[in-house]
């Protein structure tokens, strides 16, 4: 990321070839997550059919010219369903992870900079937070609430809070300390503008990281809700609840199963393998090797 | 050590607590009346009224928190709406499926993932590395529930090795060793991907240090480097790994036990879920939490072991 920051020296072009040659794991992935994203946005013109439009006839068909993945058992088109059921992971991921990235953040951050009590109280909620498994409090908050888009956001969000909080927390005690921004306080700053201006850009790489590991941890946790039967209603297509269904007709046909699981897989290991390419990219430890 | 115990199990008691006022209030403010469970749509105003009376529902939400706080304290999870069992007899019921369970994988995972995790970092960048870190990339990946029904696909279905009931039959150990294998192999081959990632890093860190090069210059057979002066201070991260991945092992067992059809907590708790069993959920909840609360206390601990100078801080 400090590549890409750098004066502009020789064209654009040439320098993102040197960033993708020097960070080989973390382009692949990255390139994996944007073609998934960019098929899940365009899924209403990538679609050669309507992913709710049914048709006895062509029951759990065969991978077909007309339905290139097969049909699942109402007759609805996969490749359409897969397409589309992108639409509910991604927005329920990438919104509970935005979430949780403010105000885990935040929290963080203040715990952090203000120290003392506040500190203490705002760290042991966030132990209380951690003490329950992600999946089963995934599952309790759907569960009681109700299945809604808001509600699988909200119980995601709440699963990640604790560890943005711990993450944002660890380097802003570091940074406090610095001689910088003891300068900035006598030179009269207010403690926002220390925090936003001079403590923020130094904890963004780690949160960076994170947030593509979490993103894909949210990815799994709303595709095992949907496949528990908590995810958004039928007849919404989402990876989840589609593989649920082909679950229930393994022994017919597997392919049904098989292609939404593909999908999450190629989204989660283009996820884990950026976060990891990031992660090494932004490693002191690593990065002068 | 003794006194670092006693320091560390009083930080645990407010956070217990905390997590039982939590599990209390949320049941009781999410929509839905337990009486309407019990006694179903058709019952009469007087009826319900009279069941929330006996489940104490009528009474004011500090009397309920503090009768509730009681019962656990007392060891009561209180009873089953549904099956009225109580709670903990249900739990302990399936508890055996669910531990061998995870406590399988848990071998599995650390027995291959350690010396993977080093071998992989004593060949930094060279084929076994790239082999090892292209494997735990995919185990970390793979949803629990999608690498079960590979699994069950693949080695149930198609090539008939395994039953596709995980149950196993009641005091035949052959077949419940049979029914263990693939829910078990499914959980321990991600963990696996976990501790070998964690391993890996975590011996690279070590393996630059001062007193490796040390130890090497003075004519330490790069066995002894490796597995004595090494491991054991790289072992402390991998311990974290473990005890972190306590919450998504929980819920990879749930999704293995529904998806090998295998009794077990897991199910206990989707089931629950869809029967709206409130109590049961209440309880459940309160297990699960006392059990990563427990096990992070253990992690902690562990450090002590491994690690003298933690114990003096």
């Amino acid at each position: 990321m400090t590549v890409l920051a750098s004066a502009p020296g020789p064209g654009f072009w040439s320098q993102l070839r040197t960033v993708i040659l020097r960070h080989k794991i973390a382009a692949l992935g990255g390139a994996l997550v944007a073609l998934v994203a960019l098929s899940a946005i365009l899924a209403p013109w990538l679609s050669p059919h309507d992913p709710l439009e049914q048709n006895v006839l062509l029951r759990l068909g065969a991978p077909s010219a007309d339905n290139p993945l097969g049909t699942d058992s109402f007759g609805r088109d996969i490749l359409s369903r897969v397409l589309w059921g992108g639409r509910v992971s991604l927005l329920v991921s990438t919104s509970a992870v935005a979430l949780a990235i403010v105000i885990g953040g935040a929290l963080g951050l203040l715990a952090g900079y203000i120290g003392g009590t506040f500190d203490r109280i705002t760290m042991a909620a966030m132990d209380v937070l951690l003490s329950f498994p992600t999946l089963v409090m995934g599952l309790l908050v759907v569960a009681m609430l109700g299945p809604t888009v808001a509600n699988l956001i909200l119980a995601i969000t709440l699963t990640a809070i604790a560890p943005f909080a711990r993450i944002a927390r660890a380097p802003t005690l570091a940074v406090k300390e610095r001689d910088f921004v003891e300068a900035g306080r006598a030179l009269g700053f207010s403690s926002l503008r220390i925090m936003i201006i001079h403590i923020l850009p130094n904890i963004v790489d780690e949160i960076l990281v994170m947030a593509s590991l979490w993103l894909a941890t949210a990815i799994r946790t709303e595709a095992s809700l949907s496949f528990i039967g908590l995810g958004v209603r039928p007849p919404t297509p989402t990876w989840g609840g589609m593989i649920r269904e082909g679950f229930e007709n393994i022994l017919d046909s597997p392919w049904l199963a098989i292609f939404p699981s593909l999908a999450i897989l190629v989204i989660m290991l283009g996820l884990n393998m950026l976060g990891d390419g990031l992660r090494d990219a932004t490693d002191p430890r690593l990065r002068h090797e | 050590m003794l006194a670092y115990i006693v320091k560390r199990l009083l930080v645990a008691v407010p956070t217990l607590l905390a997590v039982l006022t939590v599990v209390f209030f949320f049941v009781r403010i999410a929509p839905g009346d337990p009486a309407l469970v019990i006694l179903g749509d058709q019952a009469s105003q007087q009826a319900l009224a009279s069941m929330r009376h006996q489940l104490g529902l009528d009474q004011p939400l500090a009397v309920q928190y503090v009768d509730f706080l009681g019962m656990v304290l007392h060891g009561d999870l209180g009873t089953s709406l549904v099956t009225k069992q109580s709670v903990w007899s249900e739990v302990v019921k399936v508890l055996p499926f669910t531990l061998s369970l995870t406590v399988t994988a848990l071998a599995i995972g650390v027995v291959l993932g350690l010396p993977l995790g080093i071998i992989a970092s004593r060949h930094r960048n060279g084929v076994i590395d790239y082999a090892a870190r292209f494997f735990s990339l995919t185990g970390l990946s793979f949803p629990a529930f999608v690498s079960a029904i590979l699994l069950l696909l693949a080695f149930a279905i198609e090539l008939h090795w395994f039953p596709v009931i995980s149950e196993g039959r009641a005091g035949d150990p052959l077949s419940s060793l049979r029914a263990l294998a693939l829910p078990a192999l499914n959980l321990g081959l991600i963990m696996v991907a976990y501790v070998m990632r964690a391993a890996r890093s975590s011996m690279l860190g070590v393996l630059g240090e001062d007193y490796i090069r040390t130890a090497r210059a003075k004519g330490v057979p790069a066995r002894v480097v490796i597995w004595r002066h090494a491991l054991r201070n790289a072992l402390i991260p991998v311990v974290t790994v473990v005890g972190l991945y306590l919450g998504v092992l929980i819920g990879n067992s749930v999704l293995t036990e529904v998806v090998f059809n295998r009794p077990g907590l897991g199910k206990l708790i989707v089931n629950a879920l869809n029967q709206r069993d409130y109590t049961m959920l209440e309880g459940m909840m309160v297990i699960y939490a006392f059990f990563i609360v427990i096990v992070n206390l253990l992690t902690d601990l562990t450090y002590g072991l491994i690690d003298p100078r933690v114990k003096r801080q």
